[in-house]
């Protein structure tokens, strides 16, 4: 047909046509497809990200849901709960929870919210979603390995939710599942056959991290529709892309970690054990270092808060732009802070180990890479508060999401400064300090970057708008609610509390804070249903919620403003759109907004720091590098 | 049935916030809210409701301060903590916390300022602003400069307080296992016997090759004990999993790890006794705790750490008797026999026998342990 000039849309429209068997060859976008391929085996972008998010949703309201039964513990550790019994039966006997599912739970909680909710379900949800959409393709590069990454992650949720219910339980060693606690079945419960389905779903989930990965950073480089040049793609897609390289090179190490720690498991080797008498019994395991699989560990681990906070900072710099009706401030400034903290995230992972008695000389490098990051963090930072000035800011929740993501981003990067300097960490390591700090920073940032994007795109994704009233509750009761949390944690955790602890009741010195306990579990509480209220809204709007009738609701100038209200497999109905201009022209010669399509004036010129290397309207179209 | 009346209330609420809030949307769209806009009284709205949360969780925060430092440790950060390396954390927590105060209170001001100041009005148009080179440089360089100084500090205090122990530093040996402590000293040698871990058993917890002369001084008492004013260096290990040794008041943690000896030196300077008259308690002790997950009491390894003046400390050592003269009797034959429980190929090395290191002799390398 006429609207297939572009042959990248060619291929892939024959794939797919292949690919069902299908007569229709020609007729693009109007091939039928049954329920299950519409809405399960999906291969269609969009879908697959509404499916990362309503997984991630689910999953979150379990982790949301173990954090309040562990909270009720340290709150009212004398009490008894029958709801505990209910919902945990053996494991609350009388209502009471036991040692040993506490620290299931606190691991659940960690590994579920880490991995499920704030990888798979923000970057996941968007990356699938957005990438094509605003560089302008039909689809992935992929869309065969995009389902797959997808299907892995519900592999991989299966068998971490086969572990909820076995009778030893889940892994209980923390979701760092540091050895020999993890190894050994003979000194915890959670380190039998919960451990082995942890290690399981982790290495399913690092496939799912990786199909998904290379169909993002492949697509972003060669599926760009023509004049989308990288320094005409909008911050999110920049973010995306950083977002992948970092789980492309870091999720592995963890799969080999995961491997190896199988192995001293099942096999009796020893990479991480060595001279160790457990159960009354001295074990053969000689030569091996614990120390070694927490290097592992972290070299993930620390890249893995940049892969949960990049997403949501791209998102946060795109809704501010459009809702403030201003160009994001400092865009070059932007992408070489991402840049910047991409590289430095692959240079810090020490940090977590300053106390583990790493040489003090190695440790003090780590420190001084630790604290640069601090730089472009704080140049993101000024850049958003600049983006507000002299705006003409619609408060809407998506918007007050992103205010509220860029607060919660200085409180908890500020306390990262402690953190990172080794001095202080010897006091502050592995206590409350610790944990209001991550959850702050990267815990309740990414979720508020998660909550703006929803806002944001869910006319995009359903075609109808989520209930403002109830975006507005949701987000007071939460912003109030996050710092009613994890304020008072970091007294506590100045004067010294422990974090995993079941019950400070056994030492004086950490004995003194019941009060606030009580006071953090009720706000935790409150958070939990008030986000209870929101999914309830997201899947009534769904159905129900006021239909899109203008295409470009925001006034936006992104592509995917540009497609269909309600878009069929392939986005745009007729050709591709191409782009003359950066995506941030707003408020600009005298107009509100000026979308990408639009082709420069004859008296205008791409007015922003991109500079003498704006490309020229003759581009190649970037498709083409596929045949 | 409490539990069920407390769900209902809970779907009730939801129901009526649910309605309300679809009756509000409603009223917008009869009202002619145009699709995708916020009405000049909605932006007000929310912009106030913006600073209020500012300003109430501004003084929130100093309130929160006032109210909980003083509680901090024992007597707030201000006071003196009783180790001599606690002073220097202490003054680089306050540095920190000035610089991050200011940058917090600023910053959040500001965010929120704006977010009020130019929300969205009628008849009022964003002005487009997109870049300035010189704003990015100066918010480059200040936060870079002010970095480099609080790395600077922090790495000079981190160098003096992992520096080698003085000479002549008590050694205390702590061993961990799931969910206690095992305490040696090393006697009036001042050196530590031999031990290896599959010498370890129901009799022998550390596994000590009692063969070693040197070991048969050692003190193995059920609290630790320190002395005033004299560095001590703990010498660290753990039997089964991961453990850590933590000392809330004296700013000392420090890993124990199976296989790997770590070690920490400290002086304490604060008494148990002057302490306990500071705090005007008189049941306070100093408590050892354990800051790594270690597995399902991990909370409950509570240890008793005395300091005591230097004359205290000299007639505590005196009233002690080395742990060998307890389980001398079972050692069978005695002298230089081999220890009940251990494997038969295991040689007893004789006094001065340096071929297999033990934990008490790898003093040297310990500092440069890294593993990587």
């Amino acid at each position: 047909m006429a609207e297939l000039h572009n042959p990248a849309i060619e291929v892939h429209h024959d794939d797919h046509a292949h690919a069902h068997d299908h007569h229709g060859h020609d007729d693009h976008g109007h091939h039928e497809l049954n329920f299950i391929e519409k809405y399960i085996f999906s291969q269609d972008h969009k879908v697959i990200g509404k499916q990362f998010l309503i997984l991630g949703m689910a999953w979150a309201i379990v982790g949301g849901l173990f954090s309040i039964f562990f909270r009720l513990q340290l709150a009212w550790p004398d009490e008894s709960f029958p709801i505990l019994e209910w919902f945990l039966g053996g494991w609350a006997e009388g209502g009471k929870l036991s040692a040993d599912f506490y620290y299931a739970l606190v691991t659940m909680h960690g590994t579920i919210l880490v991995f499920f909710v704030l990888t798979a379900g923000l970057s996941g949800t968007f990356s699938n979603f957005l990438i094509p959409l605003q560089i302008g393709a039909r689809d992935m590069a992929s869309p065969a390995m995009n389902m797959g990454s997808f299907w892995f992650f519900v592999l991989s949720s299966i068998v971490m939710f086969v572990s909820l219910v076995i009778q030893t339980g889940p892994a209980a060693g923390g979701w760092t599942a540091y050895p020999p606690l993890s190894a050994l079945p003979q000194a915890s419960q959670g380190s039998g056959l919960g451990m082995d389905l942890w290690l399981i779903s982790i290495a399913l989930f690092i496939i799912s991290v990786a199909l998904g990965g290379l169909n993002y950073v492949t697509t972003i480089i060669n599926m760009r529709t023509k004049g989308m040049d990288f320094f005409r793609m909008p911050l999110t897609i920049w973010a995306f892309f950083f977002t992948a390289i970092i789980g492309l090179l870091s999720f592995p190490v963890l799969f080999g970690a995961a491997i190896l720690l199988e192995f001293d498991r099942l096999l009796g080797t020893s990479f991480f054990l060595s001279d160790i008498y457990v159960a009354g019994e001295a074990l053969h395991h000689s030569g091996g270092s614990p120390i070694l699989f927490q290097h592992l560990f972290w070299f993930l681990g620390h890249p893995e808060v940049y892969i949960i906070i990049l997403p949501a900072m791209g998102i946060v710099s795109e809704v501010m732009a459009v809702h403030s009706r201003k160009p994001i401030f400092g865009y070059k400034a932007m992408v070489f802070s991402i840049l910047g903290i991409t590289i430095l995230s692959f240079i810090v992972w020490a940090h977590h180990m300053f106390v583990t008695g790493l040489n003090p000389f190695v440790a003090s490098i780590f420190v001084l890479f630790t604290l640069l990051i601090a730089v472009p963090s704080a140049i993101k930072v000024f850049n958003w508060i600049t983006t507000l000035w002299r705006g003409s800011i619609r408060l809407n929740p998506a918007m007050l999401f992103a205010i509220g993501f860029v607060s919660l981003f200085i409180s908890g990067g500020l306390t990262g400064i402690y953190l990172g300097n080794a001095t202080l960490d010897i006091q502050l390591h592995d206590t409350y300090f610790v944990v209001a700090h991550f959850h702050i920073v990267m815990g309740l940032a990414a979720f508020y970057g998660m909550f703006a994007g929803i806002y944001h795109w869910f006319p995009k994704m359903f075609g109808r708008y989520l209930n403002s009233t109830l975006g507005y509750i949701h987000f007071y009761v939460t912003l109030v609610g996050s710092y009613a949390i994890f304020w008072p944690m970091h007294y506590i955790g100045m004067s010294g509390v422990p974090r995993r602890y079941f019950d400070f009741t056994v030492f004086n010195q950490f004995n003194q804070y019941a009060d606030l306990n009580k006071f953090i579990t009720v706000a935790a509480i409150v958070v939990f249903f008030v986000n209870l209220l929101f999914v309830i809204n997201f899947f009534y709007s769904i159905f129900k919620g006021r239909k899109v009738t203008v295409q470009n609701p925001w006034g936006a100038t992104t592509l995917e403003w540009t497609a269909p209200i309600n878009p069929g497999h392939g986005n745009w109905e007729g050709d591709i759109p191409a782009v003359y201009r950066w995506p941030y022209d707003y408020s600009i010669n005298g107009r509100d907004f000026i979308p990408q399509t639009e082709k420069l004036g004859p008296n205008e010129s791409e007015d922003h720091d991109i500079g003498s290397d704006t490309p020229k309207p003759t581009e190649k179209v970037p498709g083409e590098n596929l045949h | 049935m409490n539990t069920l009346i407390g769900l209902l209330a809970v779907v009730l609420i939801f129901i009526i916030v649910f309605q309300l809030a679809k009756a509000s949307d409603l009223m917008g769209i009869l009202k002619g809210e145009k699709e995708g806009e916020n009405t000049e009284g909605a932006n007000k709205t929310q912009g106030l409701l913006l600073m209020i949360f500012m300003i109430v969780g501004l003084i929130g925060v100093v309130v929160g301060w006032l109210i909980y430092e003083p509680q901090l440790l024992q007597g707030g950060w201000s006071f003196v903590p009783a180790s001599m390396h606690g002073v220097e954390i202490n003054s680089s927590f306050w540095i920190t916390t000035v610089v991050c105060g200011i940058v917090f209170f600023i910053t959040q001001a500001i965010l929120f300022w704006f977010a009020y100041k130019y929300r969205g009005r009628e008849g009022h148009k964003a002005q487009h602003f997109s870049h300035d080179n010189k704003l990015e440089i100066i918010w480059t360089v200040i936060p870079a400069i002010v970095l480099t100084v609080l790395v600077a500090r922090g790495i000079e205090t981190w160098y003096d307080i992992t520096s080698e122990a003085p000479e002549g530093a008590r050694i205390v040996e702590v061993t961990a296992q799931q969910f206690n402590w095992t305490v040696r000293y090393p006697g009036a040698d001042a050196v530590l016997g031999q031990r290896e871990f599959e010498l370890i058993s129901g009799e022998n917890a550390l596994g000590i090759n009692w063969g070693d002369v040197k070991s048969q001084d050692d003190l193995m008492p059920s609290e630790i004990v320190l002395e005033k004013g004299v560095p001590v260096l703990f010498k660290l290990g753990a039997k089964d999993v991961l453990h850590s040794f933590y000392l809330t008041h004296f700013m000392v943690k420090m890993d124990c790890v199976p296989g790997i000896p770590t070690q920490f030196w400290m002086t304490p300077t604060v008494s148990t006794q002057e302490m306990r008259d500071h705090r005007n308690n008189q049941e306070f002790d100093y408590e050892l705790a354990c800051a790594e997950l270690c597995g399902r009491a991990h909370w409950n390894m509570r240890y008793v750490v005395k300091v005591l003046e230097p004359a205290e400390y000299k007639s505590w050592v005196a009233s002690q008797t080395p742990f060998y003269e307890n389980v001398k009797a079972s050692l069978a034959p005695p002298a230089d026999a081999i220890p009940a429980g251990a494997d038969s190929t295991v040689t007893v090395p004789v006094e001065g026998d340096t071929t297999k290191p033990s934990i008490g002799e790898k003093e040297s390398d310990t500092n440069v342990i890294s593993s990587l």
